[in-house]
């Protein structure tokens, strides 16, 4: 073989892997889903249509990144609880404000702390009390679900402050939303987060190999707690957009990401197991569901059927790209 | 005498040590959190020993410990399954629409074979497809909510009854003892039947070291298909306790049995991570999740904080058990 064929060959042999990274996956599949859309329902693949994807796919973009963050993290890292914090968020930051623009960020800082707070204790029990992270997280979804129903009196007041909501839904250059940059500019932090610095790299090295990780000097628990403090972070923002758009709080407003955000993490090429992947495939995720629930709408099917739907797509999606190693390896 | 046909106290004291390091200890938790809600309960509900207050908490707890030995046997097998709720929800709907056109017994069987089919696709996702066990019966659970919605549109107008005949007896007792509390023992038996068969060996050891079972000429593919068979049966039974407790089905309800069922097991001491574990342990930290409701209910707290101090007691039961396990050296 000259070196004219080799070379042929491992360029043959990385175009093939390039298809399968994850991230040109979900890409394909986002391009197969509006021309989809298209033949059904014209006018879905418009420029329009996409942006409209993105303004939605926002808060679950956010509110997933804290999730790929625990789950990167590896030890069955999950959490259950980000949807309900994000509830919770919102609860706060409506309840807060009183829907004045002066006192947005005095609700701002509360929000982050409570939900850091939550964070912590979820943290906490994972790390210290060495509850397994499915469990403890969802123990958590009862204690938030409590905590929101004392705080609120199970009936949230307040809305979202103007700024908020001009924030989140105000229009800029070519229709694009608030909402698409601020997720941008979260995307980008967090890559750099995992990929540029010490917390990042830690988190790699214990989804990894743990025990390798802690012989090397990271402390094991610390950081573990703050993996669950990141996550409700993450999704305490996630919560604040979605109040902007919505305008008023409710006590179960963002409960509906709890599991889809482990969806969106998944589709994007993180494995379950920890240690692979990262947060840009998590984010082409998130506009691969928003796409298919978008999808969904406009093919105008009743509630039951949408559903069944719903769920075969989602399967359909996960065995692109959310399939574990094959036994005889 | 030999030695070995006399053990001394010091002998027995070191083997109920081992017997409980072996494994036992997680299960010996569940049994002192179990006394300690039945004290509680003793202690602070005044009319807990009333027939009608152990009738409705065995009665309640039916279908949530028939749904908990179920995912108790998909975890065994290191899956987990979170459509599992929504597989009873299906199968109660299904049952309760054929009772009129088919009777009770062809019903059951439909409902049953409707259960084991759900539970057979998840296994196949999860063991041929192979897919995470997490995402695939997450997006399979949004399948059998969608059909349940189908089969029996909420709002419908004279929704399909369960006969008096099953609703009555489900509150009655023979022997004085309330026939849920039978039921709970069948469902105990049918786990200690279970445990002994190959099946049940087989998925202990794919829990505990799935390439190491391949290698060994499990057949593991199959096992695991298996396990969520058989935990989609048992949601199927828990559906027939759901429809027996309440009259009539409900395309809602039955979601938040998968959640439950999992704090249940977790708290009876099975290893979510799988091969560890039993259904014993699973009902009676089942029991536990009750008699904490009981418990909850009769101290009357404000509405307001009712749901925050549920949800402080079942994370610190879960800590408990996380506690006791971490002393075995790890998960």
């Amino acid at each position: 073989m000259n070196t004219a064929q080799l070379r042929e060959r491992m360029q043959a042999v990385e175009a093939r892997d390039l298809l399968r990274h994850p991230v040109v996956l979900s890409l394909l599949v986002l391009v197969a889903l509006f021309a989809a859309g298209n033949v059904a329902a014209p006018g879905f693949a418009s420029f329009g249509s996409l942006t409209n994807v993105l303004r939605i796919a926002a808060f679950l973009g956010v509110i997933a990144a804290g999730q790929t963050i625990v789950i990167l993290g590896g030890g069955e890292g999950i959490d259950l609880s980000v949807g309900k914090i994000a509830t919770f968020s919102t609860v706060i930051v409506a309840q807060v404000s009183q829907g004045q623009d002066e006192r947005l960020l005095l609700a701002i800082v509360t929000a982050f702390a409570y939900c850091g707070l939550i964070g912590l204790g979820n943290g906490i029990g994972v790390a210290y009390l060495r509850i397994p992270p499915l469990v403890m997280t969802l123990g958590m979804v009862g204690v938030v679900t409590g905590i929101i129903r004392v705080y609120s009196g199970g009936q949230p007041e307040g809305r979202a402050p103007a700024m908020l909501s001009a924030l989140v839904n105000g229009t800029t250059v070519g229709g694009i939303r608030g909402s698409v940059w601020i997720w941008l500019v979260v995307a980008v932090f967090t890559i750099w987060l995992l990929r540029g610095t010490t917390f990042g790299r830690r988190v790699y090295a214990l989804g990894a190999n743990r025990r390798a990780a802690e012989l090397s000097g990271i402390n094991l628990q610390r950081n573990l707690v703050l993996l669950y403090v990141a996550s409700s972070l993450y999704a305490a923002l996630g919560g604040m957009l979605l109040l902007g758009f919505a305008g008023a709080a409710s006590i179960n407003l963002a409960d509906q990401y709890q599991l889809i955000s482990i969806a969106a993490v998944v589709i994007g090429g993180t494995t379950l197991a920890g240690g692979v992947g990262g947060y840009l495939g998590t984010a082409v995720g998130a506009v691969v569901l928003q796409t298919m629930r978008n999808l969904l709408i406009v093919l105008d099917i009743p509630a039951a059927g949408r559903q069944v739907v719903n769920g075969i797509i989602l399967i359909v999606l996960l065995s692109l790209y959310g399939r574990q190693r094959r036994l005889r390896q | 005498m030999s030695p070995e046909q006399t053990p001394s106290t010091l002998q027995l004291v070191r083997d109920a040590r081992s017997w409980l390091l072996r494994g036992r200890l997680p299960v010996a938790t569940a049994v002192a959190l179990l006394m300690v809600t039945l004290v509680a309960n003793l202690l602070i509900a005044e009319n807990f020993l009333t027939a009608f207050n152990i009738r409705s908490i065995f009665a309640n707890v039916i279908p949530l410990a028939a749904v908990a030995v179920g995912q108790t046997v998909i975890v065994l097998g290191r899956g987990i399954d979170l459509s599992i709720g929504t597989i009873a929800t299906l199968s109660s709907v299904v049952t309760v629409s054929l009772v009129e056109p088919l009777g009770l017994l062809p019903a059951m069987l439909v409902g049953l074979g409707s259960g084991a089919a759900c539970g057979l696709v998840n296994g196949l996702l999860v063991a041929v497809v192979r897919l995470q066990p997490i995402v695939a019966t997450f997006a399979t659970s949004f399948v059998w909510s969608g059909l349940a919605l189908y089969v029996l549109p909420p709002g419908t107008a004279a929704a399909p009854r369960m006969p008096d005949v099953v609703v009555q007896g489900y509150r009655n007792s023979i022997l004085g003892v309330p026939n849920a509390a039978w039921l709970l023992l069948l469902i105990a038996l049918s786990w200690l039947v279970l445990k002994r068969t190959a099946l049940l060996r087989h998925v202990y050891a794919v829990g505990g070291d799935e390439q190491a079972s391949y290698a060994t000429g499990v057949r593991v593919v199959r096992v695991q298909i298996m396990t969520y068979v058989v935990g989609g049966t048992y949601a199927a039974f828990a559906s027939f306790a759901m429809l027996a407790n309440s009259g009539s089905a409900d395309a809602l309800a039955g979601g938040n049995l998968t959640l439950v069922s999992i704090a249940a097991l977790v708290i009876g001491g099975t290893r979510l991570s799988g091969g560890a574990g039993g259904a014993g342990g699973t009902i009676i930290g089942g029991m536990v999740l009750q008699l904490l409701t009981s418990l909850l209910v009769a101290l009357r707290p404000p509405t307001d904080i009712r749901q925050l101090i549920d949800g402080l007691l079942v994370i610190f039961a879960l800590a408990l058990a996380g506690l006791w396990s971490s002393r075995r050296g790890g998960r």
